[in-house]
């Protein structure tokens, strides 16, 4: 006797994500294999339904993946050592398009809307700093484009920091050359009702090494998505995130490291505080290890650290390999509370709790603070880590006031 | 000069099996100046002992009390039991990542104080400690016990100790997996904060070993709970020889 169960008898039910429920659908298993275009109608309306938009509060950020964008140049400031030239290109420039194709239908959207990209390129085989600042977008939805060229054997950090107001769709490419060395920080302190959408594209080539470093303190929606392959055989890829999300703040960022080239290593650490009804982050963080990846050491990690109720940090680490002839490859994702033996620790050497509190989350979120390299820079962020704790003392204090 | 009471202290703590009663009335005096060695098999209460006092919120305390110059403890904070002149010494002191030895120990120091202790002295007191401690200059530049080795933590443990001065410290098994030379330079840094500071101590361990190099006054065995025999530094030399064997009964067995 044959027994015929169907999916449903065995409790299996449709998925969330959409798309199941159509006659021969399968779902892309492989991170590589996503569809990319630059064009927006080329992607499906999305519901918010889709995995790669579910976590994402997609009615605050409707105007950027289908509004019309004002694709103009903007102000920006910026100190230009020599070795280094910024300047608009023509969207058709040779700089533009090297470093990766949009997969979601927003970043498509700000790609079909920019009218010229900003293109930072690095000569200087010195180490140089570069910080770009732009802090006045104004929030009429509009798209971005920039392009980070570090040329072959070149050596440079490049800062990039917005402030403002802003309701931004923008795509970043980022080419690391043979040889080269470059630090990117992308520092996110936007005005309280800014959303913004972003994909950073990035390549690094042989025996190239990026550092590529998120700082996301304020906004309403923040959702960048750094994808970096590891083309060039050596290369070496260094990614880290740092997150403060406050009471109304949704701060998310979808991570993909893609290791092409043999013997090359990456490494991926996000950390977050999150504090105040409401308070919202999501990490997903994807690791490719390709056939031809031989050789490959990757390890990526998330920790999230919860500082007061109705939070929400979603972690999802994922990892593919497609090569048995590895080095290693490693994944793991936390996210907690205090952790009291630290206060015990702190308390009873006559640290106060408040003091001891606010000693451990500088603690935890400085081991990406410490990646910046830049002392000014990470003077900076020290005391937006304390502001931001001065607001948790506050609510620390209401709360335990008997 | 400050006297710490330990009366008819009764402790438990809660595990997967229910409550569980660990302290069963202990009582103690400890004078300033004084070294008093708590020795006794495993499981006997001398960590819960040494915690409690500290403060740690997983030990519940059921009756007794603990009075320093004939103030309540238990009532206190953990922070307020350290600025009221406790320390302990941990057995296994956590890391906190991020957070450097230097800010840590200055941090402290201005917490017991009440204010920051002036740099330049501040600066040379530390490196002079860590110097007797035998730790290299660059600890200060590490995070706090992390990737320390389990000789450095405890170094680390006695480094507080020397530079924070309280009245009274709580040395919780600090001789555990020191080698012949660490527990030397440990036992040193203990003896010197006693004559620095009057400092009176509470030595727990589980060995006579660390006896060798720092005398107790006064011995207390404790078993199943409390203190079961009391007596002064011949008391460790005959459980040198002898082991606890003698006071295991069949309760405490089980």
């Amino acid at each position: 006797m044959t027994v015929v169960t169907t999916p449903e008898q065995l409790g299996a039910t449709a998925h969330s994500d959409g798309g199941w429920g159509e006659p021969g659908y399968v779902p892309v298993q492989t991170r590589s294999a996503r569809f990319s275009s630059v064009h927006h109608d080329d992607f499906p309306a999305v519901t918010g339904l889709e995995s790669d938009w579910k976590l994402t509060p997609v009615k605050l950020v409707r105007p950027l993946i289908d509004g019309p964008l004002d694709g103009s140049i903007y102000d920006y400031v910026a100190d230009i050592p020599s070795g280094v030239s910024i300047e608009w290109v023509d969207r058709d420039d040779a700089l533009v398009g090297r470093a990766g194709t949009p997969e979601d239908r927003a970043s498509a959207n700000a790609w079909s809307s920019f009218d010229k990209a900003l293109a930072i390129t690095v000569t200087s085989e010195e180490h140089v700093n570069v910080t770009v600042t732009r802090s006045a977008l104004g929030s009429t939805p509009r798209a971005a484009h920039t392009v980070i060229t570090a040329k072959a054997n070149s050596n440079s950090t490049v800062i990039l920091e917005s402030s403002g107001p802003a309701t931004l769709g923008e795509n970043v490419e980022i080419v690391v050359e043979d040889g080269a060395k470059l630090t990117v920080v992308s520092l996110q302190e936007w005005s309280n009702d800014s959303s913004q959408l972003s994909s950073h594209f990035a390549t690094v080539g042989r025996d190239a090494f990026l550092k590529h470093i998120v700082v996301s303190l304020s906004g309403a929606v923040v959702r960048l998505n750094p994808s970096v392959h590891l083309a060039g055989e050596g290369s070496d890829a260094e990614l880290y995130g740092l997150y403060f999300a406050d009471a109304g703040q949704h701060f998310e960022q979808r991570v993909y490291l893609h290791h092409l080239g043999a013997n090359t290593k990456g490494r991926v650490n996000y950390k977050g505080a999150l504090q105040g009804v409401g308070a919202r982050t999501v990490w997903v963080g994807d690791v490719l290890i390709g056939p031809d990846a031989s050789g490959t050491d990757s390890y990526e990690q998330n920790r999230n650290l919860v500082l007061t109720e109705g939070t929400r940090a979603d972690s999802i680490p994922n990892l593919e390999i497609e090569t048995g002839d590895i080095f290693g490859a490693g994944h793991a994702s936390a996210t907690g509370r205090f952790d009291d033996e630290q206060l015990f620790y702190l308390q009873s050497r006559g640290i106060s709790e408040a003091e001891a509190r606010r000693l451990v989350v500088i603690g935890f979120l400085s081991e990406i603070v410490q990646k910046v390299g830049n002392s000014e820079l990470e003077a900076r962020l020290h005391s937006a880590i304390e502001a931001e704790l001065s607001l948790t003392a506050g609510v620390t204090t209401a709360g335990v006031t008997q | 000069m400050s006297v710490l009471e330990v009366k008819d202290l009764h402790v438990s703590v809660e595990t997967e099996q229910g409550t569980k009663q660990i302290l069963n009335g202990v009582d103690l005096t400890i004078a300033q100046g004084e070294i008093h060695a708590i020795m006794g098999p495993n499981g006997s209460g001398k960590s819960t002992l040494a915690y409690t006092i500290a403060g740690h919120p997983k030990y519940h305390v059921e009756g007794g009390s603990v009075l320093l110059d004939g103030v309540e403890v238990l009532t206190m904070s953990v922070d307020e039991r350290a600025r009221a002149g406790l320390f302990l010494a941990m057995q296994y002191p956590v890391e906190i990542p991020g957070v450097r030895m230097a800010d840590f120990l200055r941090t402290a120091k201005t917490a017991l104080n009440g204010e920051a202790p002036a740099l330049r002295p501040w600066i040379k007191e530390v490196a002079e400690a860590m110097k007797s401690l035998r730790m290299e200059k660059a600890f200060s530049e590490r995070n706090v016990n992390e990737g320390f080795s389990g000789g450095e933590k405890k170094r680390h443990e006695i480094l507080q100790l020397e530079l924070l001065k309280p009245k009274f410290a709580i040395l919780d098994e600090t001789d555990s997996g020191l080698d012949v030379d660490a527990l030397k330079i440990v036992s040193e840094g203990v003896n010197r904060a006693k004559e620095a500071n009057n400092l009176g101590v509470l030595l727990i361990t589980h060995y006579t070993r660390i006896l060798r190099y720092i005398t107790p006054d006064f011995v207390h065995v404790f078993v199943d709970g409390r203190v079961a025999e009391e007596g002064g530094a011949e008391l460790a030399d005959r459980l040198e020889n002898e082991g606890y064997d003698r006071f295991l009964t069949d309760t405490s067995v089980a």
